[in-house]
């Protein structure tokens, strides 16, 4: 059976991944194969790896509050490249606030510090689009 | 699919990506893709890396890539990373040196799980390795998890095998001899910034020159992959390992060697699949060996019995 593949990104300038590490060895451990790109990647960057790896999914962290631009720059490049139909979830600090916006964009979903990495396994399982 | 296949082979890099996720996972799809271009394969030349964890693989696939796309080549890239026995997932962090590569319209990246194959490569990389191949990749770098005797793997894969090493690896080299030496075409020692390359080399060097039957002796050529030292030095060595395969028909007959395998791997795995078949049904072969047990039969009767019930069925 295929695995799913998941793209695990930090777009933007903060210096920390430890987060995205963490959640990349969980999803390692529910089974996936998680093409982890490192820090400081631009949205062209992501896009262009998620599209030659041909990921399931795209994750995306980020703690310097630049979330409400990079993310929906991410789903726009994708669309352009006709690869609309990869999930993209995102995490790290973010308002409560700016969640609907970045849904109404096409972020599948946000996941929040309190969610466990159970919940994110979870969530990506059931909405993947395969 | 047929479309895929068209898109790719005009350099599509998703068409490609698709074709690669559908020959690494789905057989029948696979078979079907792999027969619509063959005939377009055979013309990338493929390099194989391998050598320890940490000794600098990626930085120096990523810095080679920059030099033959300077160039002119369009270089395509397969790095490969172990994948966990307990879960069968993986973390494939290659890509981590080749950020800059990403965006290059001339290079394509992709990362594979070994997924329990022993070898060090995946089972289906060769099959990302024909479409890559088809699609027009003058280069292809298949970078492995070098470990053990994995390496073997890649003898039986790549046209140009660098053999990566690192100063001070001590008792290591001499656990690299055995089996190692034979297979590498060029010895890097990267990290040439760090205290002991020139011993290292030296000592690479002694036993090269103690090994026999090499009609070439490898080169060994000292590199900073980090800091882009040594690259162009590292493609001229490249390239006269390619000018030496074809003037000497080695390349000819590696391939030819290369392909028998595959061929034979191929029939073998066919014919594994009917004798599971045959011998599943109406738990047979549960039957037979307790007939074994007993010491009613032994097994070469129980072969000999089966072999003719699949020879009976086919005729
Ligand atoms: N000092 C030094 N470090 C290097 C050199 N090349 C790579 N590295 C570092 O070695 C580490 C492992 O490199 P990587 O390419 O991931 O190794 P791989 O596991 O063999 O693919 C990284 O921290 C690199 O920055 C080099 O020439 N000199
Ligand atoms: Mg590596």
């Amino acid at each position: 059976m295929k695995p799913i593949r998941v793209l695990i990104a930090k777009p933007g300038l903060d210096g920390h991944d430890r987060g995205a590490k963490l959640i990349a060895r969980a999803l390692r451990d529910a089974g996936m194969e998680v093409i982890y790109t490192g820090l400081r990647q631009t949205p062209e960057q992501i896009v262009a790896a998620a599209v030659q790896e041909d990921v399931d999914v795209i994750g995306m962290s980020l703690l310097s509050g630049a979330h409400n631009y990079l993310f929906p720059r991410v789903v726009e490049l994708l669309k352009e490249q006709d690869a609309d139909d990869i999930l993209i979830v995102g995490g790290g600090v973010i308002p409560d606030d700016d969640i609907p916006a970045l849904k109404e964009a096409g972020i599948a979903e946000i996941f929040t510090p309190g969610t466990t990495t159970t919940q994110m396994i979870e969530f990506i399982k059931t909405n993947i689009k395969r | 699919m047929e479309n895929l296949i068209q898109l790719s082979l005009k350099g599509n890099k998703r068409a490609c990506a698709k074709l690669i996720t559908l020959v690494e996972n789905y057989p029948e799809e696979a078979e079907k893709v792999l027969k619509e271009i063959h005939q377009y394969t055979g013309k990338a030349h493929i390099i194989g890396i391998t050598g320890p964890p940490g000794a600098g693989k990626s930085t120096l696939t990523d810095k080679l890539t920059k030099g033959l796309v300077d160039q002119g080549y369009k270089v395509g890239i397969i790095a490969i990373d172990p994948t966990s026995p307990y879960s069968g997932g993986s973390i494939l962090g290659d890509r981590i040196r080749m950020q800059d590569l990403a965006l290059n319209t001339n290079v394509f990246i992709r990362s594979m799980g070994t997924r329990g194959y022993l070898g060090g490569l995946s089972k289906y990389t060769k099959n990302a390795l024909k479409v890559l191949d088809a699609a027009g990749y003058d280069y292809i770098i298949i970078e492995t998890v070098g470990v053990g005797q994995s390496e073997v793997d890649i003898v039986k894969t790549a046209d140009t095998i660098l053999m990566i090493m690192v100063p001070g690896l001590g008792d290591d080299i001499q656990s690299i001899k055995a089996g190692i030496m034979e297979i590498g075409d060029i010895f890097v020692i990267n990290k040439s910034d760090l205290f002991g390359a020139d011993r290292t080399a030296t000592e690479v060097n002694m036993m090269l020159d103690l090994s026999m039957n090499m009609d070439r002796r490898p080169p060994v050529i000292k590199v900073i992959a980090s800091k882009n030292e040594g690259i162009d030095d590292l493609i001229a060595e490249i390239k006269s390992h390619i000018d030496y395969l074809k003037e000497s028909g080695r390349l000819i007959e590696r391939r030819t060697k290369n392909l028998k395998l595959e061929v034979v791997e191929l029939i073998e795995s066919e014919l594994r699949k009917i004798v599971i078949t045959h011998t599943d049904s109406e738990n047979r072969l549960d039957k037979e060996v307790i007939n074994i047990l007993n010491k009613e039969k032994n097994m070469y009767e129980v072969r000999d019995e089966f072999l003719g019930g699949i020879n009976g069925k086919k005729d």
